[in-house]
């Protein structure tokens, strides 16, 4: 999977890496499917992906992939209970209109799942928000609070309290600021953004 | 002049009856079919394209009754989303129909022409039809099976009830089942058939006379739920047809109407309003779900195909919503499905249309 870290974002680098091979995969918010085809082509994973863009759909399905132009927060239900391996929700948990339930849709469809999202706790946030008093803006999140597709911002400390609540098991962490992994010591200050592996 | 008949290219006779969904069989039924590119050695590469309600198998290639181009060839050709290069491109006339395959308008074993006896038909049945052609040319498996709009709904029944017939199924801007809606504009189509009194209970044939005024009210009635709005509106407007001022009559001051009406009579020369009858019949007939216990993902339980479904954001015959309930069907069943709306100014012609995205999407999903 090297060749995959150099052509995948880094959080989407580290879930391909531990993904079985011959897995079946949905991957929500998959964009134009760059992880799918990925998985599909040196893992021979079943992928299947979930974008609610119709272009990136478009692209996705040129290229062979099986994806559905759909809502997550919607569609989710429509498939049944544990008919993937893993369930993967890159980057997008912070645009779901309730977090919490598409974390429960995630491991009923999925029987392990990948969840990626920037950490609103790290360090320059934080500093941004206590110096400047401004809603954030940053390289990894470039886009002002009016027109953000993030309306449910967490932090790393946020996450691993709503899996305990949900009786989720946290089976792998993994923290980057940048392309970069950080260690797990004050993720909550140190992480850019946060990969983890769970189940239930 | 509605009693239209060509000489297909290729034409079999079913040896076995047909069995129908009316409990009644077809004995000797016939198939005109048509077929483009080579199939290979281990027939691997078949692929079975369903035409719409006044389609025909001339998918690729000159209709000989209209002289005009395949109604896709934009689709379908060496080197087009659909390859014939690389496919062995099958599109055979449903049953009902009448351009070859046994419709109202073919002679029975008495002699005459079946009319009204012919028995109704079903989207079911179209497709039992066409497996029956498949096990004649040998071909057990098809690389793909593709429709757009009634040819969709006869691919997902071929899917639900012959899940091993193909590999692939491609539905496009289709239907799990006729709406209310969809009933009721055929409905009207039927009847303006129907009120024509050269209809004469569906026995004009050999009587020099045919419901072409009514057939062609049905065509113009339907012709406009293929269309959009933004289309009509885009294409004529409020535009007047040759004149500058309105007449104060009844002629076709507007463009559209001189449209509409040059579409009504130009049907009448290629199709057959007793099999206009049977085809929209079997249309409204259509319910998938209830075929499959009153659920829809039960219908396809045994599959193991891949689809794909297309929608066009335009398309109010056959919307979205209609393609997204097959698709979460399909998801039921944990089966390898793409869906995607694609943006057409057409309404529901779109599939038929200058549409790259279309295009993009058709030739990625055959090519693996």
């Amino acid at each position: 999977m090297s060749t995959a870290g150099g052509t995948l974002r880094a959080d989407l680098a580290v879930i391909a890496r531990h993904i079985r091979a011959g897995a079946r995969v949905l991957d929500i918010g998959c964009g134009d499917g760059a992880l799918m085809a990925i998985l599909r082509d040196q893992r021979g994973v079943d992928a299947r992906g979930l974008e609610i863009d119709p272009e990136e759909v478009e692209k996705a399905v040129a290229r062979g992939l099986s994806v559905v132009q759909g809502d997550a927060n919607r569609a989710l239900e429509h498939y049944p209970d544990h008919a993937f391996d893993y369930a993967i929700l890159s980057q997008t948990l912070q645009t779901a209109e309730r977090p919490d339930r598409m974390l429960e849709q995630l491991l009923r469809v999925g029987q392990q799942a990948f969840v990626s999202f920037p950490n609103f706790g790290y360090w320059r946030m934080r500093m941004d928000l206590l110096l400047h008093g401004r809603m954030p803006v940053t390289r990894h999140l470039p886009v002002s609070w009016y027109e953000t597709e993030n309306i449910h911002h967490l932090t790393v400390a946020d996450f691993e309290a709503l899996a305990r609540d949900k009786g989720v098991t946290v089976e792998k962490s993994w923290f980057f600021t940048g392309d970069r992994a950080v260690g797990g010591g004050h993720a909550n200050w140190r992480a850019e953004y946060a990969v983890y592996q769970l189940s239930r | 002049m509605a009693t239209v008949t060509a000489a297909p290219t290729h034409s079999l006779t079913l040896e076995a009856p047909l069995p129908l969904d009316s409990g009644q069989e077809l004995a000797r039924a016939e198939i005109a079919y048509e077929t483009y590119g080579e199939l290979a050695a281990d027939k691997s590469n078949a692929v079975l394209i369903f035409h719409a309600l006044t389609g025909d198998q001339y998918v690729a290639s000159t209709n000989p009754v209209t002289g005009k181009p395949g109604w896709w060839e934009r689709m379908v050709g060496p080197g087009k989303p659909i390859d014939t290069t690389r496919f062995h491109v099958i599109c055979a006339n449903v049953i009902g129909g009448c351009l070859g395959s046994t419709g109202p308008a073919s002679l029975r074993a008495e002699g005459t022409p079946w009319g009204m006896d012919f028995p109704v038909i079903t989207i079911r049945d179209m497709a039992r039809a066409q497996v029956a052609l498949l096990d004649a040319l040998g071909i057990g498996t098809l690389y793909a099976a593709i429709g757009g709009s009634m040819g969709g709904m006869v691919a997902l029944s071929l899917a639900a009830n012959f899940p091993d017939r193909a590999e692939r199924v491609m539905v496009i801007a289709s239907a799990a089942r006729h709406s209310a809606q969809n009933i009721a504009f055929h409905e009207v189509g039927r009847q303006a058939v129907m009120a024509d009194p050269n209809w004469q209970d569906g026995a004009y044939y050999g009587t020099g006379k045919a419901p072409d005024a009514g057939l062609a009210v049905a065509r113009m009635a339907a012709h406009i739920t293929y269309l959009s709005e933004d289309g009509l509106t885009a294409k004529f407007g409020r535009r007047l047809q040759d004149r500058s001022a309105k007449s104060f009559g009844f002629d076709a001051d507007f463009q559209v109407e001189s449209y509409l009406r040059y579409q009504g009579n130009a049907f009448t020369s290629r199709f057959d309003a007793n099999s206009y009858l049977y085809i929209t019949r079997a249309l409204d007939y259509f319910d998938l779900a209830e075929e499959h216990g009153g659920r829809l993902a039960d219908a396809f339980a045994n599959s193991r195909a891949r689809f794909c479904l297309i929608s066009f954001d335009s398309d109010w015959l056959y919307p979205t919503a209609e393609s997204r309930s097959v698709v979460h069907a399909l998801n039921a069943n944990a089966l390898p499905v793409s869906f995607v709306e694609l943006s057409a100014p057409y309404g529901h012609d779109s599939f038929l249309l200058d549409v790259p995205a279309l295009d993009r999407v058709v030739k990625g999903f055959l090519d693996r």
